[in-house]
């Protein structure tokens, strides 16, 4: 076991605040439609065991853009299939000639294992109901973006909060750049001892005290491919956390409603809402590629 | 051979002194004060400074064989039990094939095996450990068996449970249980809690433990002379099921392993895999109940739980990876260094937890005690001793352990069974 190689993202809990605000400021200057050639002959594996639509894309788009090789491995059509193990699957990677390995796994933890044992940066693009740094760096951008400064804000996450790796991310930025945030759902989905992930969090089980004072408001999907056990009454959760037009009205006047997707309509948010004008459901995917190029940029060591 | 100037503790007995121990023909002949005993030994062992114990007992081992020797076998298992001061383990029976016969009882007690302390299979308590059709447990308990158990697979059903503790009733055969509701653990890797929730794993609840021993130790209460042992017990709400059955005089029992005396679920760090295992590691409340019940009487043995896994097992994601840990060479270490040392129990309970205790647990005649006439099994340990644990230099076939690096104060100094030296410290 070794420490992973430096420009590795394994997490957003062990970066420290400065090394968020300095990817951020990265990523506000990286534009993919004129971005300098930084990876050139470089080759990033992207190594895929579960679906993606968006993670996926964009990271490929941001290290295409840049010049980068990219070479595309998934569990199924490979060697996984037959039973190669996780850390002989990344030796191959590291032989065939890879500079860095980005990774979508459906055990926690994972990314970090593979870091442990290879030489070249490895980068989380969300492991289990771990975390999913990528995707908490786009979301602040894109909050940043809407909201000038982290200062002062409020937000509350709204929904399956238990089985959200993209929830524990954000909430370990969140709370490292100061903000506020309330945890909103049942307590199937919102177990008490979620306020011990970091500093300034709460919780509340009513969406109403949730959403009063809000600047930013993040949904997120029911995982009811992973519920395993837990029951949760779906017309019940609507009644009580579905994001309508009306509730949305509870939040400040110029609040944001956020979603990592993919968005179930009609279940954690109404039609309304996604495409009422206060969503930026789309601009946090168009995001994903400034920030992700800026995650690339500095793992490949030409972040200047 | 004649131990001389040890420090017996024997507690079945009663002693805490200064005395000689004469083993001759595989009992213990004689046990007196210093220099009393007359007439020669082939053999003199000059315990000065040393504990000289009734030999240990691990009611809880895991020694792979029959069909998983990849990971350790009765010879290498039984090796790395000297070396830890056990005279006698117990072995569990999820083998592969599952220990449900007489036969393989038979097989596992056979001398080709090449055990080097005693073994004491613990046999299935349902055909294949499927939870479904009792085993013949008069024939098991004939060929040797000393309690019966599905370990991994817990008896679920209450029909099934009853039945098996009516039939041991009958037999005067313990029945252990796993207590583990495992509808309520599916894809679990951890104890559920601030940490299983930090690492996005699923966690198991101390209820799937807790539910079960309530329902075992209703049912010991309701069915005579019933006897149930629960296997590794890990939560304060389990520890007050048993407080129960002992209360009502149920014959219930109860062992506790050395890593749920000594870590915490937080120990899991950043999902190191040698801190997985089943029970999980518990939350300093639990820690600190399990504490309080070795120090009060409520539990009557320390076992290691002892479950080796090779490299391949544990080196994987950790939802995936193996469940269980190495333990039978720091056991008495730990305990010394944190039960006595750290929390000042004294060391006549320490060794009674590790001798008397469990032999009362599954009634292994003549062992746990130094009385004239016993099993000359002794464990000669130095208390004071202090040493580093390297797990690359385990007797184990396998090293997953968490300890590995560890400073302990308490080191085996000799391991006699039946009156032969089997292990004895450089």
């Amino acid at each position: 076991m070794n420490k992973p190689a430096r420009g590795s993202l394994l997490s957003i809990e062990h970066l420290e605040e400065k090394e968020i605000l300095g990817l951020l400021r990265l990523a506000r200057r990286m534009n993919p439609l004129k971005a300098r050639p930084l990876l050139r002959n470089k080759r990033i594996a992207l190594l895929f065991y579960e679906a993606s639509t968006r993670t996926r894309s964009s990271f490929e788009v941001a290290a295409k853009s840049m010049g980068a090789i990219t070479v595309l491995v998934l569990s199924s059509g490979s060697s996984i299939e037959k039973g190669e193990s996780l850390l002989d699957t990344g030796y191959t990677l590291r032989a065939v000639g890879a500079d860095a390995i980005v990774i979508r796994h459906p055990s926690a933890g994972a990314p970090l294992m593979m870091a442990q044992h290879l030489d070249i940066p490895v980068i989380n693009a969300g492991d289990g109901m771990h975390e999913h740094p990528s995707q908490a760096l786009l979301d602040a951008f894109t909050i940043l973006k809407h909201k000038k400064s982290f200062k002062g804000l409020q937000v509350a996450i709204i929904g399956d909060i238990y089985h959200s790796r993209v929830a524990r991310s954000a909430c370990h930025l969140l709370s490292k750049v100061g903000v506020k945030v309330s945890l909103c759902g049942p307590p199937e989905l919102v177990p008490e001892f979620a306020t011990t992930l970091a500093p300034g969090l709460r919780i509340t089980r009513h969406i109403e005290e949730a959403l009063r004072g809000a600047d930013v408001i993040m949904l997120l999907r029911v995982q009811q491919e992973r519920l395993a056990g837990k029951k949760i009454h779906l017309q019940d959760y609507m009644a009580r956390y579905q994001m309508t037009m009306a509730r949305l009205k509870l939040a400040k006047r110029d609040a944001i409603v956020m979603h990592p997707g993919p968005i179930i309509r009609g279940l954690e948010l109404t039609s309304e809402v996604v495409d009422g004008p206060q969503s930026v459901i789309v601009d946090e995917v168009r995001n994903g590629v400034p920030t992700r190029m800026a995650i690339l940029a500095r793992a490949l060591g030409k972040a200047s | 051979m004649l131990i001389k100037g040890g420090h017996v503790i024997d507690p079945a007995a009663q002693i805490d002194a200064l005395m000689d121990v004469l083993l001759r023909d595989g009992l213990v002949a004689e046990i007196a004060l210093p220099n009393k005993i007359r007439g020669g030994a082939d053999e003199k062992f000059d315990a000065r400074g040393l504990i000289v114990a009734p030999g240990f007992i691990d009611l809880h081992v895991h020694m792979r064989e029959p069909g998983q020797s990849y990971k350790e076998t009765i010879a290498t298992g039984t090796a790395a039990a000297a070396v830890g001061g056990f005279t006698s383990v117990c072995t569990m029976p999820n083998t592969t094939p599952v220990v449900d016969s007489a036969e393989l009882v038979a097989w596992l007690r056979h001398p080709e095996r090449g055990a080097v302390v005693n073994v004491f299979p613990i046999a299935a308590a349902t055909l294949n450990s499927r939870g479904a059709v009792l085993t013949d447990f008069g024939a098991l308990h004939r060929a040797g068996a000393v309690a019966v158990t599905d370990d991994g697979k817990p008896i679920l059903e209450d029909e099934i449970m009853r039945a098996a503790l009516r039939l041991g009733a009958q037999l005067n055969l313990p029945v252990v249980q796993h207590a583990e509701d495992t509808r309520l653990t599916e894809n679990a890797s951890m104890n559920e809690g601030p940490t299983s929730f930090r690492l996005g794993l699923r966690g198991m609840s101390t209820a799937a433990e807790a539910n079960i021993v309530d329902r075992d130790v209703t049912l010991a209460q309701q069915i005579r002379e019933s006897r149930l042992h629960v296997a590794h017990l890990s939560t304060s709400d389990a520890l007050k099921a048993v407080r129960r059955g002992k209360r009502a005089k149920a014959r219930v029992t109860c062992e506790v392993t050395p890593h749920h005396f000594t870590l915490l679920d937080e120990d899991v760090g950043e999902y190191n895999t040698n801190f997985k295992m089943n029970p999980p590691l518990r939350s300093a409340t639990d820690r600190e109940a399990i504490l309080v019940a070795l120090a009060d009487g409520t539990v009557d043995a320390i076992a290691t739980d002892h479950a080796p896994h090779a490299t391949h097992e544990k080196e994987v994601e950790f939802e995936r990876a193996a469940f269980g840990i190495t333990g039978l060479e720091t056991a008495l270490a730990l305990a010394i260094t944190k039960l006595h040392r750290e929390h000042k129990i004294p060391l006549t309970r320490i060794v009674e937890l590790f001798s008397a205790g469990p032999a009362r647990v599954f009634d292994l005649r003549g062992r746990g005690s130094l009385a004239r006439g016993s099993v000359a099994d002794v464990t000669v340990f130095d208390p004071k001793k202090k040493w580093t644990f390297e797990a690359s230099k385990s007797r184990s076939l396998s090293h997953n352990t968490p300890f590995d690096g560890w400073q302990f104060t308490g080191k085996v100094v000799a391991t006699i069974v039946g009156g032969k030296t089997v292990y004895r410290a450089e």
